[in-house]
């Protein structure tokens, strides 16, 4: 046992650290610092920047442009990458779709989507959440019937994470209504410009928009655009969901997180004295990063696990990631918003572009926001409700 | 980074795992605990045999050679079992502090009597008044000629009663609570002016109040010793933290087995959902604590003592927090079965409890890690 990494593993962190901090614009990484809603521009300059140094797409097959890092390697990277508050690279395209396609797709599906999807010329959002099926997904009811070479694709879709940003949206609809639910399912690709889709926003409690519902009326989508075989779109869409692993337990970020905190903490009075100094405030932080330190290790043992495994199988330690990295990451934004106290007060959402002065310090403007925002972290992706199910079922075996 | 373990410790696993299989049924235990000493005397000698009572110690001396790691996986099977034998007492503390603070001479008279079980130890440092701070003194040391002579007080010495030697903590110089001036002794336990009165803990082990009138000590370890001593006691944490692994693994497969098996309104109890999320939480708290007891385990010989302690500080939040959590819910989910002392559960419970209680609660411990700062954002 050994929790020392290696020389090289200290190298690689060490470039990691210098590309992150010095090639991503240091405008786009303070918006991350203070939580701002990042622009498409913002996400798109990143990513590109990631991606001409071969460092977006680093979980894809090496044909693709993927690294065949160690898990220790990979590890670092994101750690990195998390710490210097870097945006992580579009998820929807290079977590998400792109696995799927190198995985599944066609050689022409992937020749002709994989390279836009690495440098973000496509902007990717999902469609997979409908109105009446979120937890349970497989009751999907958005219909893509054959007409001919074309699927004609109606139904609506919600939760679309930036779906006012997407330029093209991958799908799951049902393509066999008659099938059992997981099976009448397929994963199909759909350009945001066609006829017949509509974008709506939906407002989140923190006065933001990030989610859309999506509308389908008759769109037509060439068949070309079906990834792999029809109908088995559920099998593709579950290897999506566990495709991501270790990312999901964002321990970087929260470490990035508390260090604002502390660094704040520092400035704000409280008492008469720094709130740092402040003991209750003190062993509140201290709690979350004895939590943040236990998930760090839990994290670097499924890590260190990974590479003995066989494909597929899952280390019980890995499942417990999202659901207590989700509980830190709240708990943090509840502490930063209690830092800035009274200034957590006003409502500065509707001062964009308005040239106004914050009110109070600069800092304090997203707090609130942010602690309102995060409340979503334990819903998406499979709320920790239903996290708790999978573990007690493929891990507890009840 | 690797968190595997070499041949040699998967060898040392097997076979202490192998000894608790065979030696530490829940009705073996009860036998043991029946003892007038409270435990047996021949899984002492078996532990002897088996060459762990040298756990620690150095190879020249009869030891086994072993580093911190050796120490967790053996405190790990050893909470599995609920060990009742003083081998925290004699070979974490006690051997810990001959160690890091006895002369080589003094190790070589004293080092191979332990490892043949010949010899067991204690350390006694609480007071009446101190809490948990180790540099909160008021026993007195005070020199006569070439000797030194013991007046104090000492609470809830670990196996005081069964201990042959015990170091003790006295002040030679400064205030009841000043850091500087607090001596490390070694005392005969049959020593005149010494007396004892033993009794069991909670979690079925034993403990001693131990009186010293004008006892003249064997030998000074150190006349300001508190480095050293606080060295060995987050290393006896960390130990502790591993033991508490064992002891939470072992609850949480008996409540999966119980969630299994019982059956109510037709069907078992581990079909239900909220029953099912509980069991969860409980394998959440139980791979938190793993961590950090990992952690503590490779910190533990960290040098910087401030370094050392934060971690030392944050694996003994986690391990309180989780072992009071597991323990209140494997009680729980067992029901009245759970309430009962005839069954083993109840048992691994009170052990958890007094893990807390031990060297410092979870809020001492949290308090301890504010003060130094919290774990992150710091140069290192």
């Amino acid at each position: 046992m050994d929790l020392s990494f290696t020389d090289d593993e200290r190298a690689f962190r060490q470039e990691m650290r210098q590309f992150f901090r010095t090639k991503i614009p240091d405008s786009i990484r303070a918006k991350v610092a203070e939580g701002e809603g990042l622009t498409k521009d913002d996400l798109v300059t990143s990513q590109r920047i990631m991606n001409d140094h071969g460092l977006a797409t680093v979980n894809w097959p090496v044909a693709w442009g993927g690294k065949d890092w160690s898990p220790v390697q990979v590890y670092l990277y994101q750690d990195e990458m998390q710490q210097a508050n870097a945006p992580t690279p579009i998820a929807f395209n290079v977590s998400m779709v792109g696995p799927v396609i190198a995985q599944f797709g066609s050689e022409e599906i992937k020749a002709r989507f994989l390279p836009k999807t690495a440098s973000a010329e496509i902007f990717w959002c999902q469609g997979f959440s409908e109105p009446g099926s979120g937890s349970d997904l497989a009751s999907l009811r958005t219909r893509a019937e054959r007409k001919g070479d074309k699927y004609v694709v109606n139904g609506q879709k919600i939760w679309t994470t930036l779906g006012h940003y997407g330029d093209w949206i991958f799908c799951l609809c049902r393509t066999d209504p008659t099938a059992k639910a997981q099976e009448g399912i397929s994963f199909i690709l759909i350009d945001m410009n066609n006829p017949g889709i509509t974008v709506r926003p939906i407002y989140l409690i923190d006065g933001g928009r990030e989610v859309n519902e999506v509308f389908f009326d008759n769109v037509e989508v060439p068949v070309e655009n079906l990834v792999g075989q029809e109908n088995k779109g559920w099998d593709y869409a579950k290897f999506l969901l566990g495709n991501e692993r270790t990312g999901i337990a964002r321990v970087g970020i929260s470490k990035a997180k508390v260090a604002r905190i502390k660094e704040l903490a520092a400035l704000e009075m409280s008492g008469g004295r720094p709130l740092i100094h402040d003991e209750r405030f003190r062993e509140k932080l201290a709690a979350v990063e004895v939590e943040l330190k236990a998930l760090e290790m839990t994290q670097l043992r499924v890590v260190a696990d990974e590479r003995k495994l066989e494909k597929g199988k899952q280390n019980p330690a890995s499942s417990i990631l999202k659901l207590k990295g989700s509980v830190i990451q709240q708990q943090l934004t509840e502490l930063l918003m209690e830092v800035v106290g009274p200034y957590a007060m006003p409502y500065q959402r509707d001062f964009e572009g308005r040239n106004e002065a914050p009110v109070g310090p600069e800092y304090a403007t997203e707090a609130a926001p942010m602690y309102f925002n995060y409340r979503k972290v334990s819903i998406y992706g499979g709320s920790n409700e239903i996290q708790r199910n999978i573990i007690s079922k493929a891990i507890l075996g009840l | 980074m690797d968190f595997d373990l070499s041949d040699d410790q998967r060898l040392l696993k097997d076979s202490v795992d192998r000894l608790i299989a065979d030696k530490y049924q829940f009705t073996q235990r009860k036998k043991y605990q029946a003892e007038p000493t409270g435990y047996a005397a021949e899984n002492w000698e078996a532990l002897a045999e088996l060459g762990l009572l040298g756990l620690p110690f150095e190879e020249t001396l009869g030891g086994f050679g072993g580093g911190a790691v050796e120490t967790m996986i053996v405190m790990e099977s050893f909470g599995r079992g609920l060990v009742l034998e003083p081998f925290f007492a004699t070979i974490i503390l006690g051997g810990g502090l001959l160690r890091r603070a006895g002369s080589a001479e003094l190790r070589g008279a004293l080092v191979p009597r332990i490892v043949a079980g010949k010899l067991k130890l204690a350390f006694a440092h609480v007071e009446r008044h101190s809490r948990y701070d180790l540099h909160d003194v008021m026993t007195t040391a005070r020199k006569d000629g070439s000797a030194w002579v013991l007046d104090g007080a000492k609470s809830v010495v670990l196996h005081g009663d069964a201990a042959d030697m015990i170091l003790v903590t006295a002040r030679t110089a400064g205030a009841q609570r000043d850091r500087d001036g607090v001596g490390l002794f070694l005392v005969d336990a049959r020593a005149p002016g010494v007396t004892r009165r033993g009794y069991p803990t909670q979690d079925g082990l034993r403990a001693a109040e131990v009186t010293l009138t004008g006892v003249r000590a064997d030998q000074c370890l150190g006349t300001s010793a508190l480095p050293i001593i606080e060295h060995v006691v987050d290393e006896a944490i960390a130990a502790l933290c591993a033991e508490a692994v064992g002891a939470m693994q072992v609850m949480n497969e008996m409540t999966l087995e119980y969630l299994k098996t019982r059956k109510q309104f037709g069907r078992t109890i581990g079909s239900f959902q909220v029953l099912q999320h509980r069991a969860v939480d409980m394998l959440t708290e139980l791979e938190q604590a793993r961590g950090m007891a990992m952690y503590a385990t490779v910190m533990s010989t960290e040098a910087d003592p401030v370094e050392r302690r934060r971690a030392i500080s944050a694996a003994k939040v986690q391990i309180g927090k989780s072992g009071r959590h597991i323990g209140q819910e494997a009680v729980q989910l067992h029901g009245g079965i759970g309430m009962t002392a005839e069954y083993a559960v109840g048992h691994y419970f009170k052990r958890m409890t007094v893990i807390d209680q031990l060297y410092g609660d979870a809020d001492t411990h949290l308090r301890q890690l504010a003060r130094l700062g919290g774990l992150f954002g710091h140069a290192a």
